[in-house]
């Protein structure tokens, strides 16, 4: 057991001279100057250009394929299919995973890979695709949660039984799974209710939409070692996927993540990196695939659609006695989207006691949608905030007020079976209403929402390592990945822990051979959980740092002590000594005992829940239906911000995303289930002209389980941004919005009747 | 297929290269020339990520022919920076937290640098929809808009000096 992990050593009252600061973070000065390597940014000599082949139709069985012709095309070094890889039973891990790289069967939904080609250049790779040949037979589609959850819906899995239903026929069917989550007695709550309100909700299809499409480079050895470059958010998880897909051992396969140019859940999943390791194998050269816009529009990433039915109860005192949810997730062509997340998170923040809910995941078909942050829970988060704001109106009752009466403290056992230690709920929500914004009256003409959200934040397995340079410099590996600014963060603790200036540390990020396993940079964990493992690799040198002065001195260890960079004597008693800095003692260690360095490897535990308000004002056009954005407040708990400028653009971004969200970004499918607009002209993501300056309180109410008091800050700003937005444009109209997007046409349609 | 030879001039240098003719100028920039600064997010125009300048115009270098850059001009990210420091556009977007992932960050260092060419003292606003053709997922742009008025204030403040 890590001591760490029993007692972080958290003091409130701790004197933080780093820590709670802004410094220029490490790879800010490549990234300015465009020397900052990306994934697709890595050149290697001799790479072949790889392309895949993709599905023009959502669902579809792959009668045959016939590649003779795109191989004897000069310049084509390689093309595979699904024959060329390992098969897995439908249905299993493997099975399905490999099965999303590269169709077998059937192809799932269009733009679902079924070959790949590796040729000298693009042009000749392209033309290559065009001369394999690929008898399909077209099956009906369907996308739509909804649609695919009903009996006559056509079917993608003839393995497919739905889990956790005990009612369910033993037939092939779309519902993976149903889920059912609750505590207490609705039914009581319900009769203990003066006001009920009860409605249906719909979020539709929608992308992460990082700027960077997934890039790859692949170089299989002789010897059958395996090096892949790639955008990551976990390399660890990529290489033992990578080695059960491939069956091979995981030493024979190194990840090397380059910098990532967005992911937000959507660079946790492998797509053509098999495809690149298994032209390079059969090439012998290295092999790059870069995908193009469309395709990772059509292929990675997507975000799920929902339909729910939500009912909340409520006493005319402003008492929330009920709450219920039956929803609908929609996975994708393979399960696992991750749904669970959304009754566990959807009303947690209230101190329910009466909870159930529903959930069913189908699949259906469009690409297997992955996470994205907080994944499935902004889009039920939407209809819960949507509720209480009108059970608020109801009651005439301020809309945080409500929030306020029903807010869940330190000891409230939520509906997953956690009891909440200390949590900043009520601290958010107060500092929501003592905002300027809140304070102030809402322009005549406009809409104020406003929607709260919670994140559970997560550990999970991680490792690290830092190294006393014989300079008294610092280094260390990180075994996650950096979206955004985990290493300056961790950088600054290791300053803070050991009392050197910020500017001596310099924060790596590892290869797969580098250090043990960590689970995806995903959940809001990694400036916590990589903070953790460094923080404790500081301490084990700082120990042994205080050792060697004990030696140099010749006193016993406990007459040392180190304080503010430097190990001094612990008291009169023990000597007059000047005192030695981290630099002094390990200018030493060539001569003595060799280098100082410290690991630490741990499941980590004790990540603390985070919880955000939104605020937003806006302004519908009555002719067009446009909404425009005109204030923004995001008020969220950080636990202790390390890094303020980090910690705000975290908000600002999941504000962002949620407004693209909310009120544009949507798929738009044909009746033959292909993506009408997969790319970013149609597609639309916030541009800067869509958005005002947005406004942050960070809110601190530490976690005592860290060190330094943080919580994760990552997720929980997309949570409420739907909901307040929502909220906003209903307040805005008077007409209660319950479908996203809220696009010109949808809100136009609204207005004329 | 059959090479074309093109010379150009990319941040000062004299350069030639060979292309195919469909071949983007993004293309070559990155992969042949491997200044790869120059991001392709989109491919299409829609995202900025390879915005450029092509004989003092900004252009996204996905809409320009690799053929097309013979006799040019074309300044990229990589030549930003002077000798020894960074423009000061670089500098306040480090110092404001300008930028989070920095996928986008070239592409808008590269469009904010004409902007405040033609105009020195824009209004946020002015800011918002020069830069709107620039796509960012990570920051919300409030800090790349702080970090675009800074530099402009800044530089302003070191022409009167
Ligand atoms: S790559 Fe040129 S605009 Fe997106
Ligand atoms: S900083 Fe990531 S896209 Fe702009």
């Amino acid at each position: 057991m890590h001591d760490i992990l029993e007692n972080s050593g958290f003091d409130a009252g701790k004197d933080l001279k780093i820590v709670g600061t802004s410094p220029v973070k490490h790879d800010g000065p490549d990234k300015v100057t465009g020397r900052a390597k990306f994934g697709a940014d890595l050149m290697v000599p001799g790479a072949l250009v790889g392309k895949v082949l993709r599905s023009p139709h959502a669902h579809a069985v792959i009668k045959s394929i016939d590649c003779s012709k795109a191989e004897a095309l000069a310049g084509v070094k390689a093309v595979v299919t699904a024959g060329d890889f390992p098969d897995f039973p439908q249905g299993t891990m493997p099975g399905d995973m490999t099965r999303n790289c590269m169709a077998r069967e059937k192809v799932l939904y269009e733009g679902h890979a079924l070959a790949a080609v590796a040729a000298t250049s693009e042009s000749v790779a392209k033309a290559a695709l065009k001369l394999i040949e690929v008898d399909y037979e077209v099956l009906p589609h369907v996308i739509d949660p909804a649609a695919a959850k009903a009996p006559d819906a056509p079917i993608l899995h003839d393995h497919i039984r739905t889990k956790g239903d005990a009612d369910a026929a033993d037939a092939p069917t779309n519902v993976t799974e149903r889920l059912d989550i609750g505590m207490g007695d609705v039914d009581k709550g319900f009769a203990e209710a003066d006001e009920i309100i009860e409605r249906e909700f719909t979020t539709e299809p929608m992308h992460q939409s990082y700027i960077e499409p997934q890039a790859c480079v692949a170089q299989v050895g002789d010897d059958g070692q395996i090096d892949l470059w790639c955008c990551t958010q976990g390399t660890h998880v990529f290489r033992d996927r990578l080695a059960t897909l491939l069956k091979m051992p995981s030493s024979k396969i190194k990840v090397t993540q380059s910098e990532m140019g967005g992911g937000f859940g959507g660079k946790t999943t492998l797509y053509a990196e098999p495809a690149a390791i298994m032209l390079s194998k059969k090439a012998r050269r290295p092999v790059k695939i870069v995908l193009t816009r469309s395709e990772v529009f059509r292929a990675t990433g997507p975000v799920c659609a929902t339909r729910s039915r939500i009912k909340i109860g409520v006493t005319n005192a402003g008492r929330i006695t009920a709450a219920e949810a039956e929803m609908i997730f929609q996975a994708g062509a393979f399960p696992g989207s991750m749904f669970d997340n959304a009754p566990k998170a959807m009303f947690t923040r209230y101190n329910l006691e009466n909870v159930k809910t529903v959930s069913y995941e189908v699949v259906c078909n469009r690409a297997k949608v992955n996470a994205f942050r907080a994944p499935c829970v902004p889009q039920v988060v939407f209809g819960v905030e949507g509720i209480i704001d009108e059970l608020a109106q109801k009651l005439g009752m301020d809309p945080l007020e409500l929030r306020l009466k029903n807010a869940a403290a330190e000891g409230y056992k939520t509906v997953f079976g956690e009891t909440f230690g200390p949590i900043g709920y009520v601290e958010t929500l107060e500092a929501a209403m003592n905002c300027d914004h809140y304070k102030s009256p809402v322009p005549e003409g406009q809409g104020r929402g406003v929607a709260t959200g919670f994140w559970f934040n997560r550990g999970g397995d991680t490792t690290g390592s830092l190294t006393i340079t014989p300079d008294g410099s610092v280094t260390i590996m990180l075994g996650t990945s950096d979206v955004a600014g985990s290493r300056i963060s961790i950088s600054m603790m290791a300053a803070e822990e050991l009392g050197i200036p910020v500017e001596k540390v310099r924060a790596n990020l590892a290869d797969t051979s580098t250090l043990g396993n960590n689970r995806v940079t995903a959940g809001s964990r990694t400036t916590f959980s990589s903070g953790m493992v460094i923080i404790d690799s500081a301490r084990q040198c700082i120990a042994e740092l205080v050792r060697r002065a004990a030696e140099i001195w010749d006193v016993p260890e406990d007459g040392v002590v180190f304080e503010d960079g430097q190990c001094r004597p612990a008291g009169s008693n023990v000597g007059e000594f000047d005192p030695l800095s981290v630099a002094d003692i390990a200018a030493k260690t060539s001569v003595s005992h060799g280098a100082i360095a410290g690991h630490s490897e741990m499941h980590v535990t004790g990540a603390g829940p985070g919880f955000g308000v939104h605020l937003i004002d806006v302004e519908v056009d009555k002719e067009t239906g446009g909404v425009s954005v005109k204030r923004y407040t995001v008020i969220e708990d950080a636990g202790k911000a390390i890094h303020p400028g980090q910690v705000e653009g975290q908000y600002q971004g999941g504000a962002a995303q949620g407004a693209g969200w909310a009120l544009n970004e949507a798929y738009m499918y044909d009746e033959d289930g292909r993506m009408e607009n997969a790319g970013f002209l149609d597609y639309r993501i916030p541009v800067a002209s869509d958005l005002p300056m947005i406004d942050t309180v960070i809110v601190e109410v530490p976690n005592p389980n860290h060190p330094y008091g943080l919580r994760g800050v990552g997720e929980v700003p997309v949570t409420p941004s739907l909901g307040a937005m929502a909220n906003a444009v209903s307040n805005a109209i008077g007409i209660r919005q319950v479908s996203l997007p809220l696009s010109p046409p949808h809100l136009l349609a609204q207005i004329d009747s | 297929m059959k090479k074309i030879h093109v010379t150009t001039t990319v941040n000062g240098d004299e350069v030639d290269f060979l292309c195919e003719p469909q071949q983007t100028l993004v293309d070559v920039l990155r992969n042949t020339l491997e200044l790869t600064g120059t991001k392709e997010g989109c491919s299409t125009g829609d995202c900025g990520a390879c915005s450029i300048r092509f004989d003092g115009a900004l252009v996204c270098a996905c809409l320009v022919l690799a053929v097309e850059a013979d006799g040019k001009q074309i300044e990229t990210i990589e030549g930003l920076a002077g000798d020894d420091a960074l423009h000061p556009l670089q500098r306040n977007f480090l110092e404001l937290n300008g930028l989070q992932c920095g996928i986008c960050t070239p592409g808008i260092l590269i469009a904010a640098k004409a902007l405040l060419e033609a105009n020195p003292d824009p209004s946020e606003t002015e800011v918002r929809f020069w830069l709107a053709g620039n796509l960012c997922r990570c920051t919300g742009y409030d800090k790349i808009i702080r970090s675009v008025l800074a530099a402009a204030k800044e530089m302003r403040e070191s022409a009167h000096a």
